[in-house]
């Protein structure tokens, strides 16, 4: 068996408001930070994981991904994998 | 009517679970049962609601965990009977992420959480669940939540206008959902997904009654 660890980013999608992005990047203005054109919130899991090479890893990952970690009515999610 | 028993669904972390049950029994003198989110056996209950509240303490997306409760997998098959489901604001973040009713419950816009009462259009008469009497009604009920802004894409919204599918669209949105949507009903009527509190609105001490039509037709068949 391989273990793999994975990076999984889940963002609001586009064309979904993120308010909590705008609160944190009104305070980043407040802040004193110049120039930010965009903020908006995601979340990063972090995963680590066992099976029969990267493939067999990959179908698992991308099940959690579409039923549990995002919700792909609202968000979108893309990871990283890196054997151990 | 005397045997009908509406089950009561109960997750760690539900907090309406006892008003629901109180407004049914004391208030339309309507049996309930609590159902602990992992029995998975509905054969004695008639209609089921699922309660506000923070299932799962809202982990990950609110909703997004009880989804895997035996008790939500064994709803498809009570769903498909016909029988009445009711999701009240976390039961109705729980309908969209498992798939019941279309679409998902995100942050308010303002990202307050909003403890009011607001006044509500009621657009559809699917499935019987408010009083529509022919005309365009309006009522009021509390709201009590942080993330009940409704979203779905254009095409589930054009869907949702088309088959009369929006039962409550806000008359004042307080927090930005698409087409100022409050609840929603499936196809077949028998679901009925709001953020809004029928159960607090039960008797005239506290505030209005506008809430007893909504649960009364639970027993409707």
């Amino acid at each position: 068996m391989d273990q793999f660890a994975v990076k999984v980013f889940v963002r609001l999608r586009p064309s979904v408001l993120d308010p909590a992005g705008e609160a944190t990047k009104s305070a980043s203005i407040k802040l004193g930070a110049e120039g930010i054109k965009s903020l908006r919130i995601g979340k990063m899991i972090e995963v680590k994981i066992e099976g029969n090479g990267e493939n067999e890893v990959r179908e698992k990952i991308d099940l959690l991904c579409d039923r549990l970690f995002a919700n792909t009515v609202i968000e979108d999610y893309e990871y990283s994998l890196e054997k151990l | 009517m005397d045997n009908f028993t509406v089950g009561v669904v109960v997750f760690p972390g539900s907090n309406c679970d006892r008003d629901v049950s109180w407004a049914l029994e004391g208030c339309l003198d309507i049996r309930t049962k609590y159902l602990w989110h992992e029995s998975s056996d509905l054969s004695d209950v008639d209609a089921i609601v699922l309660p506000g509240g923070f299932s799962y303490g809202d982990y990950l997306r609110c909703g997004a965990i009880a989804r895997f409760s035996p008790l939500i997998n064994a709803l498809d098959d009570f769903v498909k009977s016909g029988r009445r489901v009711l999701g009240i604001c976390n039961g109705f973040q729980i309908l969209t992420e498992s798939g019941f009713l279309p679409g998902a419950l995100t942050a308010n816009k303002n990202l307050n959480f909003i403890c009011d009462d607001v006044e509500l259009d009621i657009v559809s008469s699917k499935g019987g669940w408010f009083n529509d009497g022919g005309e365009k009604q309006t009522i009021k009920l509390p709201i009590a939540h942080g993330e009940g802004r409704y979203h779905c894409d254009s095409d589930t919204l054009k869907k949702l206008v088309d088959d009369e599918l929006i039962a409550l669209r806000y008359k004042n949105n307080p927090n930005g959902s698409s087409f100022d949507i409050a609840g929603i009903t499936n196809e077949k009527g028998n679901v009925l997904g709001l953020m809004p509190h029928p159960e607090r609105a039960c008797d005239e001490t506290i505030g209005g009654t506008d809430g007893l039509f909504t649960l009364k037709s639970l027993i409707l068949k």
